[in-house]
């Protein structure tokens, strides 16, 4: 009776996660047919092969700028939110500021609401009166600090799990603090830094509004501002070069995604739980 | 060689040097997040506006922006169809599906599991307004992928299902956060304990209750709270039906960008920006509340 119930709930939970990836993979289906497709429209159809479209993104004066642009913006996002993160999450992790968890709190409050629409005009103003519009240092900045509150909340808690003996020994050796955190605390919590990184990356990477306010050159903008340029004359999103440039644009952050996951995993391991 | 001031603090970092190491990345939260908000709130107070006099020599009014807002029956229908935005795809959507994809893999290996957590987390690594795109072009009325499968010619899900439509988005978009935080909580529950319960007749639902959920309790406030803030705060549904048709869809974010970006009403804007704030706080301090209630709780 019980190897039944078993053998239907096996079944059952089979059925749901084929649901589950049909309804997860659905959406995707346009961005691997559309690319290729000489005529294509906004339904998921067999294409029409042609790699034609390719040609014409090619010959968009900005679009594989903008990848570049990306790529500075976000890395270089993705680099300073690490290492600030880490060394404010170490810090706070193991010694008791008062008013830690409290603070923390506020910031990450702070930035969800913050990084959305609601202080926009601020920090347009703010970066125009430090001569950061039109330049990438000013996104890199601006998104940075939106991005670190979360990451030293989910950092600190990847170094709340791991154990403090070694630190100990190494003290006990003679290593500084900063010595300590590169060899010995680092290496442990190194999927949490990539975890981090690919977050951080993926969040520069497709971030529209914030870009579009501080960039007016478009020799500076990222993809993801681009995309929203590539309109016919009649007014209407040019599907071909939309769909192709989506999955350009796409494929540097799934590959990414797909090193970092099998070189360090991608996961929280046991991470945030406060 | 300093003390060491608490018995976590293995390196000796001692308060100074602790503080050296947090400096930078508060300062740069200081700059570019906790002033540009002290600034809104400043804002907040004056008849500030994109253009017009206003623009130029901005007056305070006080509360004045506040008064209107709440008075304002398209603030407070924007306010309950963010409720509604945060119940069905945030909790209900991301952290129900996440936690149900998490269960169910649990002790699943191979490649069932593989295909579908990659292409739950490929639909939260693809960039955001890529992911706007693919849902226009499968929602879309006229040649969408989804009426063609469903044999639904015509059906306008964006404009007759505005909330449905971007609900459903959101947990697609956001679920893969939930699932993997999940599937770190249920490893810290011992398989012994699951397998003690079973044996002793327990339903799988008494499973959850009773051996999983006490001892994933604070994964679950914490993951209720970030993907609530996440949600509450989100401005991709804009790229879907930017509010609209008439306000139906109009989410907080998108009434902020809306008043204040497209109608020039900065201070007016400002102002529903820290309405905004004072609920997410409200919400947070009840979510602190829950907590401590759980550590009070011995073991």
């Amino acid at each position: 009776m019980s190897h039944v119930a078993h053998v239907l709930g096996r079944i059952a939970s089979a059925v749901l996660l084929a649901a589950v990836a049909a309804f997860f993979a659905l959406p995707m289906l346009w961005l691997a047919s559309a690319p290729f497709d000489a005529h294509p429209s906004i339904t998921v159809s067999l294409p029409e092969f042609t790699l034609d479209n390719f040609r014409a993104i090619l010959d968009n004066p900005y679009a594989l700028g903008s990848i570049g642009n990306s790529v500075i913006q976000a890395g270089g996002a993705a680099a300073l939110v690490v290492v600030l993160a880490a060394l404010a999450a170490y810090a706070l992790s193991r010694v008791r500021v008062p008013g830690r968890d409290a603070l923390l709190y506020l910031l990450l409050l702070l930035s969800s609401v913050v990084t959305g629409t609601a202080a926009m005009v601020p920090i347009f103003e703010l970066a125009t009166r430090l001569n950061l519009v039109d330049t990438h240092l000013g996104v890199v900045l601006t998104v940075s600090g939106g991005l670190l509150p979360a990451a030293i909340f989910i950092l600190k808690d990847f170094m709340d799990a791991t154990p403090t003996s070694y630190e100990e020994s190494a003290r006990v050796f003679g290593a500084s603090p900063l010595q300590i955190l590169r060899h010995i605390v680092v290496p442990v919590v190194r999927p949490g830094l990539a975890t981090i990184a690919v977050w951080a990356v993926a969040n520069v990477w497709g971030g529209f509004l914030l870009q579009y306010i501080l960039l007016r050159d478009p020799e500076k903008s990222p993809g993801s501002v681009v995309l929203y340029t590539l309109y016919t004359e009649g007014g209407q999103p040019n599907l071909s070069l939309v769909s192709t440039f989506s999955l350009l644009y796409s494929l540097p952050v799934v590959l990414m995604y797909l090193f970092v996951s099998s070189r360090y995993g991608f996961r929280f391991h046991g991470g945030i739980k406060r | 060689m300093a003390p060491a001031t608490s018995p976590t603090d293995a390196a000796g970092l001692g308060r100074g040097r602790a503080v050296a190491f947090a400096l930078p990345a508060l300062v740069l939260i200081g700059v570019f997040l906790v002033f540009p908000a002290i600034w809104t709130v400043y804002l907040g107070l004056t008849d500030y506006r994109l253009t017009g006099p206003a623009a130029a020599d901005p007056r305070l009014v006080g509360a004045g922006n506040y008064t209107t807002a709440l008075g304002d029956g398209r603030f407070r229908d924007s306010v309950w169809l963010t409720v509604q935005f945060v119940l069905g795809s945030a909790i209900i959507g991301q952290a129900g599906l996440g936690f149900a994809l998490a269960w169910i893999m649990r002790d699943r290996r191979g490649p069932v599991r593989r295909l579908v957590e990659a292409l739950v987390l490929l639909s939260w690594i693809l960039p955001g307004s890529v992911v706007a795109f693919l849902w226009i072009a499968l929602l879309d009325r006229d040649g969408g992928t989804l009426n063609a499968l469903l044999g639904t010619p015509g059906a306008a899900w964006l404009l007759d299902h505005p909330m449905p439509s971007i609900i459903v988005f959101n947990t697609w978009r956001g679920t893969a956060f939930s699932m993997m935080l999940y599937s770190a909580a249920l490893e810290n529950v011992p398989p012994s304990h699951l397998e003690t319960a079973r044996l002793a007749g327990a339903s799988a639902f008494q499973q959850l209750r009773d051996v999983v959920l006490p001892r994933i309790k604070g994964h679950v406030l914490t993951n209720v709270l970030l993907t609530s803030l996440w949600t509450f705060n989100d401005f991709t549904p804009f790229l879907l039906t930017a509010g609209g048709p008439e306000g139906r869809s109009e989410i907080l974010p998108v009434y902020v960008y809306n008043v204040a970006l497209r109608d020039g009403q900065l201070g007016f804007g400002a102002a529903v920006s820290f309405l905004i704030l004072v609920i997410n706080l409200v919400f947070a301090l009840a979510y602190l509340r829950l907590l401590r209630d759980r550590r009070e709780v011995p073991g």
